[in-house]
């Protein structure tokens, strides 16, 4: 799992069937002290609670399909949860 | 498997109902000689690993799902073991 920053959402009218009502957000990887790194992603969200602007983490290949529910939707990627503070050892990095 | 160093700790409350009662650590990942790759993972502690202790990692799905028991976990990397030495012959 990485860390990552939802700044956008997804909206599908059309899409292959089980998706329709996944939520899909904006989110940009970011490193352990939430640098910007990598290129953005589409995640589906299986909190359905993150909004743009919050921290999340999330997961890729069989693991993003296995946290939806229905699971095994067909998605590459999903947001697992929304991150509340990091706590590391040499630059304190707080919510 | 990989060899990690856990550099802290990430809270959430809002999340996956399988990471509800889980440790989840920010887990750098390391060469044998013990410097950093520049890469990072967040992995589920099973071993009671802290922050600054070096632990070797399973990344890998199934796995991780075997290890905590259920088949529809979304988990891939997972804390097995706190390392005491590597020895490493060049």
């Amino acid at each position: 799992m990485k860390l990552g920053k939802v700044f956008g959402t997804v909206t599908l009218s059309i899409v292959y069937k089980g998706l329709e009502n996944v939520p899909m957000v904006l989110v940009q990887p970011l490193d352990k002290n939430q640098e910007p790194k990598g290129s953005p992603i589409v995640a589906a969200d299986s909190t359905r609670m993150a909004g743009p602007g919050e921290l999340i983490y999330y997961e890729s290949s069989r693991e993003a399909a296995l946290a939806l529910d229905p699971w095994f939707v067909p998605v590459d990627d999903a947001v697992i949860g929304i991150v509340d503070d990091v706590h590391l050892l040499k630059n304190e990095v707080a919510e | 498997m990989i060899i990690g160093k856990v550099s802290g700790a990430m809270h959430s409350t809002i999340n996956h109902t399988f990471y509800d009662e889980r440790k989840t650590l920010v887990v750098d990942k390391l060469n044998p000689d013990g410097s950093l790759t520049g890469d990072y993972l967040i992995a589920i502690d099973t071993v009671g690993a802290g922050a600054g202790e070096t632990v070797l990692v399973i990344d890998e799905g199934n796995s991780a799902r075997q290890i905590v028991k259920e088949d529809n976990a979304p988990i891939r990397s997972i804390i097995i073991g706190i390392i005491d030495e590597v020895y490493v012959k060049i």
